[in-house]
């Protein structure tokens, strides 16, 4: 399905983390943790390449653990469908410093553009809200992106979803680390945390 | 997640052992599927000031929760049934390659006394399946050996980040009953 007037990713993730002070922020498998790598590397940065379907949950455990912190999860629509009751868990914890957003292809980009569920039927908008995420919305402009970027620091009125969509447009890979305990570290680091 | 009738101990004391550790080992999110034979776990945990239960709707929810969990400088445990442990499989590959301490408690099902023969497939590749993942397994057959099995997989799993499960055999909890 095409449909015009498609944001472009890397604008999108840019918007969002332009002014991101303290965040830190979880990229899911596939190209949107690259799209965090492009906004600029940073110690506060979570990069998954692998674990599908688990990124919700690695920013649910980390917004519990620093609810002081804006956690912002970046992740795409299939890395979303496959941990979709991740949703409902979020809903029923309701950390108000989490904020999720959906980069939305309607497709799986990484393996050949194949069409995800989200290009004709699924609603991840309704699903976070019918899981009892209230603020949850669906974004077409980078007017709304920029007012979301805004609300992700605020602590007080998440948990907060949010579905953008974007071009199918295959963008210049720009690879972060790949060593897992390496991008954990560091983010303890940062946060005050002294090595076992 | 079936609820299990066991006459013969009705309100047994080792789930206060557990939770006992747990809070000892500053333990603060505690993810998980509900199973009878974790309910007074469960309920010990739900009316702690210093734990969170985290009901999840799939397991492997749970180990993504405790990576998180770590990163943010908290320390967690995974709760669930043996069925549970094949949902699992692909989210056990963080651990490893994030090195956070993992510990997990597993009820065992398909095994001793076992009723359904739906449960004994998955109950009897659980210990097989863990240890493929590179997670080291502990047992608990009695309610006595339950206090020092626990402190040394608590002690393993976050003193040296070895990851670890406990099996809670099914000759510990009690064959589930079932009854017309």
């Amino acid at each position: 399905m095409s449909k015009a007037n498609l944001l472009d990713r890397r604008q999108v993730v840019s918007a969002l983390l332009a002014n991101r002070k303290d965040v830190v922020a979880i990229g899911g498998l596939g190209a949107s943790t690259n799209d965090i790598t492009a906004a600029g590397d940073h110690a506060r940065n979570f990069y998954l390449w692998g674990g599908m379907g688990g990124a919700a949950m690695i920013g649910l455990g980390l917004a519990l653990a620093q609810p002081k912190l804006p956690v912002l999860v970046i992740t795409g629509d299939g890395e979303m469908l496959m941990g979709m009751g991740s949703l409902a868990t979020v809903g029923l914890q309701k950390p108000s410093n989490l904020s999720i957003v959906v980069l939305d292809n309607e497709a799986y980009g990484e393996t050949g553009g194949q069409t995800s569920h989200t290009s004709a039927a699924a609603d991840l908008v309704g699903v976070a809200r019918a899981c009892g995420i209230a603020d949850s919305r669906a974004i077409s402009t980078m007017a709304e992106v920029e007012a979301f970027a805004k609300a992700v620091h605020d602590l007080s009125e998440g948990p907060r979803f949010a579905n953008v969509k974007i071009d199918s447009a295959n963008v210049e890979r720009i690879l972060p680390s790949r060593d897992g305990a390496y991008i954990v570290n560091r983010i303890r680091g940062d946060l005050g945390f002294q090595p076992i | 997640m079936h609820a299990r009738a066991d006459a013969s101990d009705p309100a047994p004391n080792w789930p206060d052992d557990i939770f006992a550790t747990l809070q000892r080992f500053d333990v603060r999110q505690v993810p998980y599927v509900p199973d009878a034979g974790h309910s007074k776990l469960i309920q010990c945990v739900l009316g702690s000031s210093t734990m969170r239960g985290i009901p999840l709707t799939t397991e492997e929810e749970g180990v993504a929760l405790l990576a998180g969990a770590w990163t943010g400088g908290q320390r967690g445990v995974l709760l669930m049934q043996s069925s549970g442990v094949g949902n699992c499989i692909n989210m056990l590959s963080l651990i490893p390659i994030l090195r956070f301490p993992f510990l997990t408690l597993v009820t065992m099902r398909g095994e001793w006394g076992e009723f359904n023969p739906w449960q004994v497939p998955m109950g009897s590749t659980t210990q097989g399946v863990f240890e493929l993942s590179g997670i080291k397994v502990l047992r608990a057959s009695n309610a006595a050996e339950v206090p020092a099995v626990l402190e040394a997989a608590a002690g393993q799993a976050y003193n040296a980040l070895t990851p670890t499960a406990v099996l809670l055999s099914q000759r510990l909890i009690g064959a589930k009953v079932f009854t017309k």
